[in-house]
């Protein structure tokens, strides 16, 4: 099996895995970071997604082999204590329910913050595509807002 | 064993005899365990044991709260400890759901609160030489009135460990709340939001091996031979495994386990598993089910027997002959899945004379049972280690992906987790049935009901526990009988039990509910049409001996604004459902885009489940409810063809997403009638409020979900 370097949450690591593994489940069963969540495998929930440079990516469709020299970064790595605002503001609101879909929901706003550090309801809209099956959006979108106006 | 380690008392809900462990911490100090359901330690960290799954429903939380408010605890140093492993050994049989949690367990967790304060407060007053009369208890401290004598619970905790249980310590009196009707910040929050909450996909276990299972994809469908060998050559690939299925249906009220005959790979990781499952070759024996279809065209052909009654006022037939006006309509559902974001999973470890199963499970009591069985082994020789659930709905109280994972690790000798697809998960799923049904009803010349029929055509859930009781599924008939709340002078209800055993079938967030609400209020919506009425004021004339539904419906529509101009194109509909006892009523505003498309603008949602433990899940489960009911009434449909199901991800059982998230409102009624659920109420009355609104706004009526695109 070929082995990769990747550098995720700051860290370089070596990983062996067959090429067209995805990168979820290399994140998942070969560096035991289980924040990242499994739940389509199809790019259609968003529940694995993660950072790859600045930009969000559902991991589930990425392969090892694909990643390259791109910095990976997980709900693990998105702050040392939680103290992201995304996370702080996800806090404030209570935002999860069952939490499944969190992780990915969490990578996926941040990642909008990065890009659009004010975004108006639209473009949440076009950003945020994950599924939640617990119905928290109405919660999501308010704390996206709080994130935002606390930046 | 000393009695100060090992200390039984009874229960003082009445529960049966509840068990206390008191093991001395490392430094010899006994933490202070009054009873099963909670624990203070010399630090004076409180962990409450409930034996619920969370599931996203935040009934942890209300649980710690209903403890911690009686005990007057700190409520900055509690936490809710793992639910206990050994169902077998618990004072009830241990299953989440019903909408239950917080009303079955709300006496004995007060009372075990109670219980320890008065223990706490009898501690600090021996010590201090005063009577406890005198002492008062806050967040975690007790103090003496009228000196400055304080000790923190922790203090305490070793001696309030060594005095008498009291039988009937006094509970407070509601209006002394501090923290029950409070928003208060679910304690599991802070492990949602960094990764670290463990929910069953992520347990790991020395030496586990990974499986994934490919399932026959007809119903009742067999392995008749395969070839594993390319799949076995696979990097990896540990072992090929044949697993045997098992039917869903009961018997003698046991629960059927319903696991599906299949093949599966065990590997290192779950991508071998997986890319080994690809290199299968199998021969399936599709069994009779093999042309299976059309079960919409079978259950409207069954709509021409005769069924059994399941609810008769007067004579409806007479009325209906004699009304002035008479209305029918024929409304049909789809079969719908659960879908969970966490797909299935089960990690299993059989050894000769125990299994652990570690399961995101909403039933430890089956899934020990259904574990003992697979591995051959007693049950009290089972730990069920519950892990968090991502989502349940009803899916996760079915126990086929615990069988699965212990006959697998049984197999191979090792640790396993099974970890289904989300294809596996919609395909093998245990479904909301699919119903026809034919309602008529009669006005008389004054424009008032004189009769509702109505005749539900349905597979039965309730033949997983066995045959059917005189042919009646109760699931079948939730909200459409007995509890069929308006004041209709003649009713005749009965339900054909379609034989369909061939699908498995399964409580759905609301059950029964989630269908009949549907049918009876859109039903009811066309009656007062008929009968020139506005819909709100037909439904309240017709509530008014239901004082409970009533209230509701009237903070639903004045918090909507009922009967106010809406923008050009908007209208609302408005629907009640019950969930015994919770009441929720609901105003939608909708409207339809010239490609027929449907926009649900906003839902005021109002519900009265009595006492309220935690207002802010009381929203955040309201508000979930409507995006669930939402997303089955436009979209969720399971159709079978050729026994098998047709749908497979997210593509082809599209769910709600934020784009199309209206703004939800959640209103409370102020009530201290029965305490009632709230992780289901809201579902049922979404679909009819949305249609009712869709018809408000288009004059088009819908009678068939899922709306879809409306013509």
């Amino acid at each position: 099996m070929p082995a990769y370097s990747l550098l995720v949450n700051g860290r370089r690591l070596t990983v062996e895995a067959a090429a067209n593994t995805p990168l979820l489940w290399v994140l998942r069963d070969n560096l035991g970071l289980t924040g990242t969540k499994f739940a389509c495998g199809i790019a259609q929930c968003g529940a694995c997604t993660v950072h790859l440079g600045n930009q969000a990516v559902p991991s589930c469709v990425v392969p090892v082999s694909a990643v390259g020299s791109q910095p990976i970064t997980t709900i693990e790595g998105l702050s040392a204590t939680s103290t992201h605002r995304i996370q702080k503001a996800w806090t404030a609101e209570d935002v999860p329910q069952c939490g499944y879909c969190q992780s990915g929901q969490i990578m996926a706003a941040a990642a909008l913050l990065k890009q659009t550090p004010n975004p108006t309801d639209a473009q949440i809209d076009v950003a945020m595509t994950n599924i939640c099956r617990c119905g928290t959006y109405q919660r999501i979108r308010a704390a996206i807002h709080r994130a935002a106006k606390e930046a | 064993m000393r009695r100060r380690e090992f200390l039984q008392i009874t229960s003082a809900a009445g529960a049966g005899l509840l068990i206390a462990f008191r093991i001395p911490d490392k430094h010899g100090v006994a933490p202070f365990a009054p009873n099963a359901w909670l624990r203070v330690d010399p630090d004076g960290a409180v962990t409450i044991t409930v034996d619920k799954s969370e599931m996203g429903e935040g009934n942890h939380t209300a649980l710690a709260m209903i403890v911690a408010e009686e005990l007057d605890a700190d409520w900055t140093k509690v936490k809710v400890g793992p639910v206990p492993e050994n169902p077998a050994g618990w004072s009830r049989r241990m299953s989440t759901g019903g909408s239950t949690s917080v009303r079955t367990s709300w006496d004995i967790l007060r009372k075990a609160g109670a219980t320890a304060r008065a223990m706490l407060v009898a501690a600090a007053a021996q010590r201090w030489g005063v009577e406890p009369s005198g002492c008062s208890t806050e967040s975690g401290v007790v103090a003496h009135t009228g000196t400055s004598h304080r000790l923190s619970y922790g203090e305490l905790a070793g001696v309030a460990g060594t005095l008498p249980v009291p039988a009937n310590p006094p509970l407070k009196d509601p209006k002394d709340f501090r923290l029950i009707g409070h928003r208060t910040h679910r304690l599991d929050t802070p492990s949602k939001v960094n990764g670290t909450a463990q929910f069953g996909i992520d347990v790991r276990v020395p030496g586990m091996l990974i499986a994934s299972v490919e399932r026959s994809p007809v119903f009742g469908g067999k392995v008749k031979s395969f070839d594993g060998s390319a799949a076995k050559a696979m990097p990896g690939v540990r072992h090929v495994v044949q697993l045997d299925g098992t039917t869903w249906l009961g018997s003698g009220g046991a629960w059927g386990v319903g696991s599906v005959s299949g093949v599966a790979v065990v590997a290192d990781t779950y991508w071998q598993a997986v890319e080994g499952r690809r290199a299968l070759q199998i021969t399936w024996d599709d069994g009779p089910n093999a042309s299976l279809g059309d079960i919409p065209g079978k259950l409207a052909a069954l709509a021409n027997e005769p069924g059994v009654q399941a609810r008769k006022d007067g004579d409806a037939t007479a009325a209906l002959a004699s009304a002035a006006k008479k209305i029918e309509a024929v409304y049909t559902v789809p079969f719908l899945h659960h879908a969970t974001m966490e797909p299935m999973n089960c990690t299993a470890h059989v050894r000769a004379d125990a299994v652990e199963v570690w399961a995101p499970t909403q039933n430890q009591s089956r899934a020990q049972e259904v574990a003992a069985e697979a591995a051959g082994i007693p049950k009290e020789n089972v730990r069920i280690h519950t892990t968090l659930l991502g989502g349940g709905f009803g899916r996760r109280l079915e126990s086929d992906f615990v069988a699965e994972a212990v006959r697998l690790s049984k197999a191979v000798g090792a640790p396993v987790k099974v970890i289904w697809t989300r294809e596996d998960d919609t395909k093998h799923g245990f479904y909301r049935p699919a119903t026809y049904n034919r309602l008529q009803a009669g006005l008389d010349a004054q424009n008032k009901p004189v009769a509702w029929t109505h005749h539900i055509v349905a597979p039965p859930i309730l033949i997983k526990f066995g045959p059917l009781q005189n042919g009646i599924d109760a699931t079948l008939i939730d909200g459409a009988a007995a509890d069929l709340p308006y004041a209709f002078p003649n009713v005749f209800v009965d339900q054909v039990a379609a034989d369909l055993p061939a699908i498995p079938l399964g409580f759905w967030r609301s059950v029964g509910a989630s269908q009949n609400a549907f049918v009876v209020e859109s039903f009811v919506d066309e009656l007062a049409i008929a009968a020139g009425r506005d819909p709100y004021e037909f439904r309240r004339e017709l509530l008014q001996a239901k004082p409970r539904h009533l209230r509701t419906l009237e903070l639903a529509a004045t918090k909507a604004g009922w009967g106010t101009p809406l923008p050009a194109g908007r209208a609302r509909g408005i629907a009640i459902a019950e969930w015994e006892p919770t009441v929720c009523a609901e105003v939608a505003e909708v409207s339809v885009a010239p490609d027929g498309s449907v926009r649900v603008h906003r839902v005021v949602c109002a519900v009265d489940c009595g006492p309220v433990v935690n207002p802010d899940t009381l929203e955040a489960q309201m508000q979930g409810g409507v995006v669930y009911g939402m997303s089955a009434a436009l979209y969720g449909e399971i159709t079978i063809e050729n026994g098998r199901v047709k749908q497979g991800n997210f593509t082809d059982y599209p769910v709600l997403r934020i784009p199309e998230m209206p703004v939800v409102e959640v209103h409370t009624v102020n009530s201290a009638d029965a305490l009632g659920g709230i992780g289901e109420p809201s579902v049922p009355p979404t679909a009819p409020a949305v249609c009712n609104a869709i018809f408000a706004a288009t004059g088009k009526r819908i009678r068939s979900l899922p709306i879809g695109t409306v013509r």
